[in-house]
């Protein structure tokens, strides 16, 4: 019987840039109650009239398999590829992150934004905006540490993902 | 996500000829190109247009139902029992949503239909307009794809697409929404691209892999106790698919069982089929795939009510698994060797591969095999008693395989489709399907309500054949006003009732692992099926008891119109061999003797269905 381990997935899917097809993606992950950690999507390819939707899930081995084949029967799906196992690749999300404070907390704040690479977007005499890139555990870390700060608010995008190297996905 | 574009524009497609017509006009005319005789519909506001064109030409035969439910079942029949693409035309909001039960029963059994849904014009979408309804919202997950065509420049190549999708790969049911207005302004024509030009993005893999076939081949000739078990995906490659199996099954010498779905796929008169597998399989089959060292799967989707208790399914196989649809494979069953083609190219080239393997192998290496499987089937685990003295009643086993005789007898080509519960699984098990296309059932979804439209699509379809309903007193009434239709046309459907005055397959549940607490499952207040007939200008028959049956059937069959035949059988009987719920394939029950093994079903076997 199949095992069961569980991994997690970083999957890039290269749809048709149509109306319905998140939907479509969306559906079939909560109909067959499917995890999604993170998805993303945007246009990639305005001729060719592709989006690129980046899926984080989790399951077991065949659970995984079973998401690609269903992603891939899909009619607007072009391409499915799992990142994860197909080798090197990249993860990046991007945040925006507000902290609310003054004194002592505000400075430290700023000192660890420093230290995390985050950029200060916004400032006012009690607030940041930081804005940072990184994968999703670099953020949690960041946003642990700006948590006693006065931590106010968070916007994520969610994974975006491309592999390393000249290895590409094409329709 | 950014606005629609077209995205279903096939690549190759002939620029055509530009001139505009009506959308309508359009629609039909990409109908007559995809080839289509016949649709089943019912006219609303919404698709007035279309019913306007389809006056004023000849080359489409409309036939009006009564249920657009009944619509897409008559579609089912008709592509089931033909192999073409089933075409449905509703209305927008409660037509529409009346069809998704059919739509559903298409997804989950593999059938081929194309269904157009009129829709509120564009600029009303949205605005909770008169007879709304989010038709392509709703029909998503109750269809292999579907459309919303929003601009007319879009219609044409939607439509072919639409046609495209739905009859290749794992076929499926497709719903092409048309607002009113795009069905009344001009729009351009295109014709269908030209067969084989390739799709943007659904390509689906038709060629096996030869390593895979190759590897398959190698496992076979090693086997001692093979299996080889077909389901719907035979079917559905077409009728060649199944010489092919029967080429191969007898190449091989290896036995054979069929899925509910794919029956007819392999001649059940054939000394090597040993008749369906699965929940209501016969005893031999399942103890073949308990056994078996290998197994070949070919279009079969390891469906539930095949695999028992999924962690003791055939523990000591070597699984092959044929299917062209790659999340069908390793979804529920793990697998040895996974092979994605379509069944009947996978077939060839396990012939040709079967042919050149030098490995010898002979009869009597599965000589013990078949020895064990010939005790089995000594069991005779299909074998009941019938009383025949006048005034006895009729056993509902009884009254199936006179219905099978006695039709075969005749010599005519019959087609046969059945509602949902015991009929329907005594259907499968006392009629032998010589050939694919002549059984129609809903396996997936099992909806009650399906025989009856399905076997009218059928007729449609081929108008000589005997086209018979079995039918449960509780299903008929479900989608009953199709006699109907059945009169409109003149079509001579019989409706084959075997009446047990209950819900039997609910009752048989309800027995076996509910304590005989029958909730809600006796047929009460029945209406005389005799009268019912008459009402309906068809002809209405009776069997009370045992001597009554033979002369109904003949009755039936000679009657040149429709024909509901009631037939009065036990109320009590049950239908084994079963498989409880949960339980593994040498746990099957096979008489009323051992019904109380049912009573070990754990509750973990009872959250099952
Ligand atoms: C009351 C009741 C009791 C039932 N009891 C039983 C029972 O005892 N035994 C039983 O068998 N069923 C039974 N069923 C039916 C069961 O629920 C399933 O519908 C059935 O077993 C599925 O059949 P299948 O595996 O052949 O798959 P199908 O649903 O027919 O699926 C076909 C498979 O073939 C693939 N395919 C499609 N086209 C092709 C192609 N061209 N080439 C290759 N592959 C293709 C598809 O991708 C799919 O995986 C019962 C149903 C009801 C309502
Ligand atoms: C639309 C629908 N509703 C409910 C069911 C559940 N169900 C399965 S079999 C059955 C009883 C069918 O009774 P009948 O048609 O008399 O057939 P019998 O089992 O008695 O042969 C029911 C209610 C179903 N399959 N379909
Ligand atoms: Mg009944």
């Amino acid at each position: 019987m199949a095992g069961t381990d569980t991994r997690t997935a970083t999957i890039a899917v290269l749809v048709e840039n149509e109306a319905g097809v998140l939907a479509r993606v969306i559906g079939l992950f909560s109909g067959r109650g499917y995890n999604i950690d993170s998805l993303t999507v945007a246009p990639v390819d305005a001729e060719g009239r592709l989006s690129r939707i980046t899926i984080v899930t989790s399951g077991t081995e065949m659970v995984i398999e079973q998401i690609k084949a269903q992603l891939d029967r899909l009619v607007p799906v072009h391409k499915v590829s799992d990142l994860t196992l197909e080798g090197p690749h990249l993860v990046r999300e991007l945040a925006l992150i507000k902290v609310v404070g003054r004194g002592e907390h505000r400075v430290e704040a700023l000192r660890l934004a420093d230290a995390f690479r985050a950029r200060v977007v916004d400032a006012t005499t009690e607030s940041f905006v930081f804005e940072m890139t990184g994968n999703a555990e670099k953020i949690d870390a960041f946003l642990a540490l700006m948590r006693p700060l006065g931590l106010a608010e968070v916007s994520r995008t969610g994974a975006v993902a491309i592999a390393r190297g000249t290895r590409q996905i094409a329709a | 996500m950014s606005a629609p574009s077209l995205s279903a524009t096939p690549s190759g497609t002939d620029q055509g000829d530009a001139a505009m017509k009506p959308g309508a006009e359009v629609v039909l005319q990409a109908l007559k190109d995809q080839g289509v005789e016949v649709i089943f519909g019912y006219p609303g506001g919404a698709v007035l247009p279309i019913y306007d064109a389809l006056f004023q030409q000849n080359h489409i035969r409309h036939i009006l139902v009564r249920h657009e439910q009944a619509a897409v079942h008559a579609a089912e029949g008709y592509a089931r029992s033909t192999g073409k693409v089933g075409v449905v035309l509703v209305t927008s909001g409660p037509g529409a949503t009346n069809a998704v039960t059919g739509l559903v029963d298409a997804l989950m059994d593999s059938i081929p239909i194309v269904c157009l849904t009129g829709q509120v014009p564009t600029h009303l979408i949205g605005n909770d307009a008169f007879q709304e309804a989010d038709t392509t919202g709703i029909t998503r997950p109750a269809t292999k794809h579907n459309y919303l065509v929003k601009r007319s420049e879009d219609l044409a190549a939607v439509l072919h697409d639409a046609f495209h999708i739905a009859r290749s790969g794992r076929p499926g049911p497709v719903v092409i929404d048309l607002p009113k207005d795009i069905l009344i302004k001009p729009a351009p024509y295109a014709p269908p691209p030209k067969p084989g030009a390739p799709h943007r993005s659904y390509r689906p893999v038709l060629d096996p892999d030869p390593a895979a076939i190759r590897e398959a081949v190698r496992l076979l000739k090693g086997a001692r106790q093979p299996i080889i078990y077909t389901g719907g995906g035979v079917i559905n490659a077409g009728p060649e698919a199944s010489a092919l199996l029967t080429e191969f099954v007898r190449l091989t010498g290896m036995p054979c069982t069929n899925t509910l779905m794919g029956l007819g796929a392999f001649p059940a008169s054939d000394p090597q089929f040993v008749g369906m597998l699965g929940m209501h399989g016969t005893y031999e089959a399942n103890m073949c795939m308990w056994q078996c060292d290998v197994m070949l799967n070919i279009g079969a989707r390891f469906d539930d009510r095949i695999t028992g208790r999924l962690d003791k399914f055939s523990p000591n196989s070597k699984k092959i698994h044929a299917d062209i649809d790659p999340s069908s494979i390793n979804k529920n069953v793990k697998v040895e060797v996974p092979i994605v083609g379509d069944a009947a190219r996978v077939l060839r080239a396990l012939i040709a591969a079967w042919k050149e393997d030098a490995t010898p192998f002979s009869r009597a290496q599965i000589e013990p095999w078949w020895r064990r499987i010939e005790e089995w089937r000594a069991i005779r685990c299909l074998a009941f008693t019938q009383d025949m003295t006048p005034g006895a009643i009729i056993k509902p086993q009884h009254a199936v395989k006179r219905l099978f005789e006695i039709t075969r007898e005749t010599g005519r080509d019959v087609i046969v489709s059945t509602e949902v519960g015991q009929h329907q699984m005594w259907a499968a098990q006392y009629i032998g399907f010589e050939k694919p296309n002549k059984w129609l059932t809903s396996g997936g979804l099992g909806t009650m309500g399906y025989g009856l439209p399905a076997a009218m699509g059928a007729q449609i379809a081929n108008p000589d054949a005997l086209c018979i309903d079995v039918a449960g007193e509780a299903s008929i009434l479900m989608n009953i006003q199709e006699m109907g239709t059945l009169a409109q046309y003149r079509l001579p459907v019989k409706v084959f009732i075997l009446n047990n005055e209950y819900m039997g397959m609910v009752r048989q549940w309800q027995e076996l692992l509910h304590g005989g607490r029958y909730s809600e499952s006796y047929s009460d207040a029945l209406p005389d099926f005799v009268k019912l007939a008459d009402a309906f200008h068809a002809k209405g028959l009776r069997a009370r008891s045992i001597e009554e049956l033979d002369p109904v059937i003949r009755e039936m069959i000679a009657h040149p119109g429709p024909v509901i035949a009631d037939i009065c059988v036990a109320k009590d009987e049950n239908c084994f061999p079963m498989i409880p719920s949960g339980a593994a394939h040498n746990e099957m029950i096979l008489g009323p003797d051992q019904e109380k093994n049912a009573a070990r079903v754990t509750d973990e076997g009872k959250v099952l269905v």
